[in-house]
């Protein structure tokens, strides 16, 4: 069980430092992004504090909708997909290690990039580690629902839009938590609650999703 | 009956232009639903009518 | 059955309405601003019960494979959107007089546009799929997706919605409705149902129709010819 997993992620990320662009792209379009907002709101660095978590938060949903697309649509592309479908092993394990894949080249990285970014919007230590915390346990589950979205659109047209249709309002409850962590910190109270429900849903989506992943794909091969 | 008048009833108490936007936009978006969805039966309809005649 | 829930959807909205605005007193503090409250209440309600209506139907087409089943679902999703915006555009006509402002980030509001954005997304899934079948069985997953994330996303927004108490607006009511109240929205809620039963049945009608136009039994039907 295990050893399939670990061989889905293991061949998923080599086909991703395969093509390093595309990871780094992901990436680059997450700070551009949050770099570009300062710019449009002004350098005040009360008003910056303030809406520092909302925006890394934004700007981690788009990159996570942006990126959605790597998912499955090579392996649709060349048939891969169908050999996994067709193939003996159980699909929700396939499904889970291709989503922990895309979450070590897009979650993580963003997660890590947060620090920066938290130390740029001046967020001061606490509320920089919280960030990066509760981006660490929502980026799964914006993995994991997105996986969703993606097999779900998959070989459709104008289907990076229609992802982000379907996708971001079932992103609300991560968005509200995850912000929510930080300006709790900002404002005196403890983050913990945040960060266990957010805990709970990362855990909720992983029982969940790969299921309904599967059932997706399956619809959109067949 | 709670009105004096005909004016003082479409006035509902000063609130005339929100109350009667509300109710307006309500009738007028369940209108064009009907509209649109009987629209749709009729050329379903039309069309199976005229597979059928072309076919059988 | 069609014309029977359309005469009842005209006959208790008429009932509703002369209740509603006949009936009924004015409101001690809001005045007559609160009368929105007769459609306002009902497709609130309405729009959050056809999600549900529409996921079962979606859930029951995905588990038995039952076409009639996912044709309900898609023919159920446009009244719901319609229902969603007008319970938001009452919502805003009624929170201008009352709150002194259009629209207030409080979490009921907000859950509602989340809830019409899905059934947007619902609908569009839909229409981006050209083979029926797969859009049946993609807009089913999707719509179950979304009525699990629902709750989560009401309790969410809520919560987020006391940690941001800007706009301080207070939404309990007066704690006492009159009953003429309560009688004309009840009934205004029962023709908004007995409308959604009728405009969704003639939606699902024309839908089957659409899909099955080559197969024989509806050669057998269709008029003309």
């Amino acid at each position: 069980m295990i050893g399939t997993v670990a061989a889905v992620v293991r061949r998923d990320l080599l086909l991703a430092f395969r093509q390093r662009a595309d990871v780094a792209n992901t990436l680059l379009f997450f700070v551009v992004v949050v770099t570009m907002v300062p710019l449009g709101v002004g350098a005040e660095p009360n008003l910056l504090r303030a809406i520092a978590p909302g925006v890394v938060w934004v700007a981690a949903l788009l990159a996570a909708i942006l990126s959605l697309n790597r998912l499955f649509a090579a392996d649709f592309a060349d048939g891969t997909l169908e050999q996994m479908l067709i193939s003996a092993e159980p699909l929700p394990l396939i499904v889970l290690g291709k989503t922990a894949a895309h979450w070590l080249v897009t979650g993580l990285p963003v997660t890590a990039m947060s620090v920066v970014l938290g130390v740029m919007f001046d967020l001061g230590a606490e509320a920089t580690a919280t960030l990066a915390a509760a981006l660490a346990l929502g980026t799964p589950v914006l993995s994991l629902v997105g996986a969703v979205g993606a097999a779900l659109t998959l070989g459709l047209r104008g289907g990076g839009v229609l992802v982000s249709l379907l996708v971001l309002p079932l992103y609300v409850p991560v968005l509200i938590l995850g912000a929510g962590s930080v300006e709790a910190v900002a404002a005196g109270l403890g983050a913990a609650p945040y960060l266990l429900l957010l805990g709970a849903l990362a855990l909720f989506a992983l029982v969940l999703t790969p299921w309904a992943v599967s059932a997706a794909l399956r619809i959109s091969v067949e | 009956m709670v009105w004096g008048g005909w004016s003082e009833f479409w006035a509902m108490g000063g609130y005339g232009a929100f109350v009667w936007g509300a109710y307006g936009v309500t009738v007028a978006v369940l209108a064009v639903e009907v509209w649109l969805v009987r629209r749709r039966r009729r050329l379903a309809r039309d069309e199976a009518a005229r597979i059928r005649r072309r076919g059988a | 059955m069609i014309p029977w829930c359309a005469a009842a959807a005209i006959a208790l909205c008429a009932a509703g309405l002369y209740v509603g605005f006949f009936v009924a007193p004015t409101d001690a503090t809001q005045g007559e601003s609160y009368r929105i409250i007769f459609i306002h209440v009902p497709a609130a309600w309405m729009s959050m019960f056809l999600y549900l209506v529409l996921a079962f139907w979606a859930g029951v087409g995905l588990a038995l494979n039952t076409r009639l089943s996912a044709m309900m679902a898609s023919a159920i999703a446009p009244t719901g959107a319609v229902m969603t915006f007008v319970a938001l555009w009452s919502g805003a006509l009624w929170g201008r007089p009352t709150w002194g402002t259009y629209w207030v980030w409080d979490a009921r509001l907000t859950s509602e546009l989340i809830l019409l954005f899905l059934y947007f997304g619902f609908m569009a899934l839909q229409a981006a799929i050209d083979d029926p079948r797969r859009a049946d069985k993609a807009g089913a997953v999707l719509a179950l997706v979304g009525v699990v994330n629902v709750p989560i996303i009401y309790f969410s927004v809520k919560w987020w919605n006391t940690l941001h108490q800007g706009a301080s607006v207070s939404l309990t009511k007066a704690p006492t409705m009159a009953a003429t109240m309560l009688a004309g929205m009840i009934l205004m809620a029962l023709a908004f149902w007995m409308y959604a039963v009728a405009v969704t049945l003639v939606r699902v009608r024309a839908i089957i129709l659409e899909r099955e136009r080559r197969s024989d039994w509806i050669k057998e039907l269709a008029p003309g010819a």
